[in-house]
């Protein structure tokens, strides 16, 4: 299945495909009346830790504050049973640090760059921010397309870059940020999803944690639409990732949902699904507690890194 | 957009369930209180049936006797019609348009505050899934109560420089598909107009009915403004044959409204007929092709398709047909199909055993006639009457599966190439209720959508209701609208 991928006509991206916003918002509300009970959650509330990127892109971060977060990924709670989150997402200039702390863990170090958050530099500098991560240890880059360029409708420049950082990337995984809060509309998310998905992103990313509204349901369902599509047309699987304000367990389990019901079970791991959130990880231990004992402990029970 | 054959060979269909299935999670019934035993409701009171006969209520999802129900014959419909008069010469018919809505906007408080124990019994004897009857059939209840009480002081702005005046005692029948939102269709804008009532509820579904009952009893409503009986086709007779009937009201199938419009030609009885349909969804290839899914599944899913408005026919442009298919065939793996209590139930049970034989019937005829089928792969109780969503391809207009009203949850699809075939393709049909396009281009809607012969036309979208908006069909779909404004004007003279 998967050679006829390059054969596949690159789509006009200065065709629309269409999206009903109100049937979208629809979608998204009947699925959010799943009721999730007993052992699906308790299954599903690990696996969502299991796919946090565990992040802290703040100008205050330093080597000590990531190398505390990346204690907490390895080893989020003393229960064995409980698992680690998938990978810890930096800055560049944290990568080293982060990489040496993780080490053969199994926990991914994942690194934003491309002139995070903004992307408003030179293809050059951008090119080699990805470089330098990837060099540090990144084994995934997370990179931020240039929004201008898509609102200006210059498609073939954000295509040509995407595809640049890819190569850039080597062997590192390719997340490609299209900051959906920037794009405003569901057909703009459609559209960027697309194009970044045939420059050869590995997975596609709602936010950058820095512009509100950042990862929404409706957007991940209308992404989730489009990796679909792009499956059904060349057998090729891409990964998502929503990113920013995903704080509690009820919203991720459903986005979770989400995923089930639009992809399937192959879309339901780490390899392919991931949520980017600080404080996601806690409520989730919180809640797996919970389910293990019956009762809610107190939040001083969890640890606060 | 891509062929089936590129399909398979690419991706071919997703996985479902396979990784992550949902744990049961049950409304529980326990605080619904069910009688054993449900009699008649004439002139205020619950009254034993006068022949003493009593049949049997059962929940179709797992085949058990939920109440005994009265059978009405022609003394206790006598009985009831005469109250309804003596309501409607003494007391409703002397009250104003004020009072009156006083009355209505109570009964549908009242229904909001005791929502999720109708919710739960509405699932429990007609079978539908809870998420449908707790989150549109009981809350439209209560909205059609609620707009219709609007209606009640303010009449004369519906009929500028006319006198209305109420017909006198309306006899109404509904059906087993949407038992609490058919009787408030008929009942609230009965009583807005000053009506005195007398409903059958249907022979399969009687159990809300009586509830709704209890709640007209508690509201004060004088006794005899609405009298509710059950019985079968010979009940309905009794109550159309009536001499002191003014105004009949049915919905049903067009078998029996045509029967209906028999016996009443040359009496002097207004009536509204609500009848069959075979409606078509257009899926142009510039529509947003996966909200058209949701919008086709939505449209013949719903309620397992026991919908007079189902969107049953699928007509879906050529060049987007396989992608649909496809992706349609996709998504039905997704529904959710079982007890109709569970939270998670996308299809509950088909309502009773006669209409699973006549499904069934459909479904072989629509293989021997060579369409090709698809169902989905959902595991259904052992007890109880299912269905699993079905798909049918490889048929034309022709076909019986094309033709007919299978009141079941089985889409039949067919491809069209310009706006003029999808046209006269979704007018080819004797029926005419309603119709549904979707295309991203607004001009389009109203082009296509005018020349569709049908009483309601959705555009990106299926199945929605409000109670503002008329609702009723062309051709053997019926006569007369219910719902909004003109839902008022069958229960009135005008002079």
């Amino acid at each position: 299945m998967a050679e006829e991928t390059t054969l596949l006509p690159r789509p006009d991206f200065t065709r629309t495909v269409p999206i009903d916003k109100v049937g979208v918002e629809e979608r998204v509300d009947r699925l959010n009346k799943r009721s999730i009970k007993t052992e699906s959650k308790f299954w599903a509330l690990k696996l969502a830790l299991n796919m946090v990127d565990l992040t802290t892109l703040e100008g205050m971060d330093t080597p000590g504050k990531v190398r505390q977060m990346c204690y907490k990924a390895m080893h989020p709670h003393p229960d064995p049973d409980i698992p680690a989150v998938a990978a810890v997402c930096v800055y560049p200039n944290l990568v080293r640090v982060a990489r040496e702390t993780v080490g053969d863990s199994g926990v991914n170090v994942a690194s934003v760059a491309t002139g995070f958050p903004s992307g408003m530099y030179t293809l050059e500098s951008r090119l080699e921010d990805t470089r330098y991560a990837v060099e540090e240890g990144a084994d995934e880059i997370d990179m931020v397309i240039s929004r201008w360029a898509f609102l200006k409708g210059e498609y073939n420049r954000v295509f040509d870059e995407i595809a640049a950082v890819k190569e850039a990337c080597g062997e590192a995984h390719l997340k490609v940020i299209l900051e959906t809060g920037e794009l405003e509309t569901y057909e703009n998310v459609r559209k960027a999803s697309d194009i970044a998905m045939y420059a050869g992103a590995d997975f596609i990313k709602t936010s950058t944690g820095k512009v509100k509204p950042a990862a929404t349901q409706p957007v991940t369902l209308v992404m989730l639409e489009a990796i679909r599509d792009f499956y059904y047309a060349t057998g090729k699987k891409i990964g998502m990732k929503p990113a920013g304000g995903i704080r509690d367990s009820k919203t991720a389990l459903r986005y979770l949902i989400l995923v089930n019901e639009t992809l399937g079970g192959d879309w339901l791991n780490p390899h392919l699904f991931r949520f980017g959130a600080s404080s996601l990880a806690n409520d989730l231990l919180m809640q797996i507690i919970k389910q293990q004992t019956g009762n809610y402990q107190s939040a001083d029970y969890f640890t606060i890194d | 957009m891509l062929e089936e054959k590129q399909l398979e060979k690419r991706a071919g269909n997703l996985i479902f369930r396979n990784v992550w299935d949902y744990d049961p999670a049950p409304e529980k019934p326990d605080h619904v209180r069910l009688k054993e035993k449900y009699d008649l409701f004439i002139n205020g009171e619950f009254t034993p049936p006068e022949e003493g006969r009593y049949f049997e209520s059962v929940n179709p999802a797992n085949e058990q006797k939920l109440a005994e129900v009265a059978e009405a014959t022609k003394p206790d419909i006598d009985k009831a019609v005469e109250a309804a008069r003596n309501a409607y010469n003494r007391t409703w018919g002397k009250l104003s348009g004020r009072e009156r809505g006083k009355y209505i906007y109570r009964i549908a408080r009242m229904l909001q505050e005791r929502a999720r124990e109708f919710a739960i019994l509405e699932s429990m004897d007609g079978g539908k899934p809870i998420r449908e009857s707790r989150d549109a059939d009981i809350p439209l209840v209560a909205a059609y109560f609620f707009y219709y009480a609007g209606w009640a002081d303010k009449l004369q702005y519906a009929t500028p420089g006319m006198q209305p005046r109420p017909y006198g005692v309306a006899g109404q029948i509904i059906p087993w598909n949407f038992p609490m939102l058919m009787a408030a269709w008929k009942i609230a804008p009965a009583l807005a107009t000053g009506n005195t009532v007398v409903l059958k509820s249907a022979e399969t579904t009687p159990i809300t009915a009586y509830k709704l009952a209890e709640i007209i009893q508690d509201s004060g409503l004088p006794p005899g403004t609405v009298n509710i009986v059950s019985g079968a086709g010979e009940t309905g007779v009794e109550i159309v044959n009536h001499p002191d009937i003014d105004k009949v009201a049915f919905t049903g199938s067009t078998e029996v409204g045509k029967l209906i419009q028999k016996s009443l030609a040359g009496t002097r009885k207004g009536y509204t007929l609500e009848l069959g349909g075979k409606a078509a969804n257009i899926v142009f290839e510039d529509a947003a092709i996966d909200q058209a899914v949701e919008g086709i599944v939505n449209g013949i899913f719903f309620n397992q398709g026991h919908v007079c408005c189902a969107g049953s026919r699928l007509l879906v442009q050529e060049g987007v047909a396989d992608m649909v298919y496809h992706k349609l065939k996709d998504r039905i793996e997704t529904l959710v199909v079982g007890d109709p209590l569970d939270k998670n139930t996308d299809i509950g049970a088909i309502n009773s055993k006669a209409q699973l034989e006549r499904i069934n019937k459909f479904i072989e005829k629509g293989l021997e006639e060579g369409g090709e089928m698809h169902q989905s792969s959902a595991n259904v109780p052992s007890n109880g009457y299912w269905c699993k969503p079905t798909l049918f391809r490889n048929v034309s207009q022709s076909h019986s599966i094309v033709q007919s009203e299978i009141f079941g949850p089985v889409l039949a699809i067919q491809t069209f190439r310009t706006p003029k075939e999808a046209v006269e393709k979704a007018n080819n049909t004797p029926y005419g209720l309603s119709g549904g396009i979707w295309t991203d281009k607004g001009s389009k809607i109203f082009q296509v959508g005018q020349h569709i012969r049908a009483g309601v036309v959705w555009a990106n979208t299926f199945n929605k209701f409000d109670p503002t908006s008329p609702f009723g069909g062309y051709k053997e779909s019926g006569i007369g609208r219910e719902g909004g404004l003109h839902g008022l004007l069958p229960y009135l003279k005008l002079n």
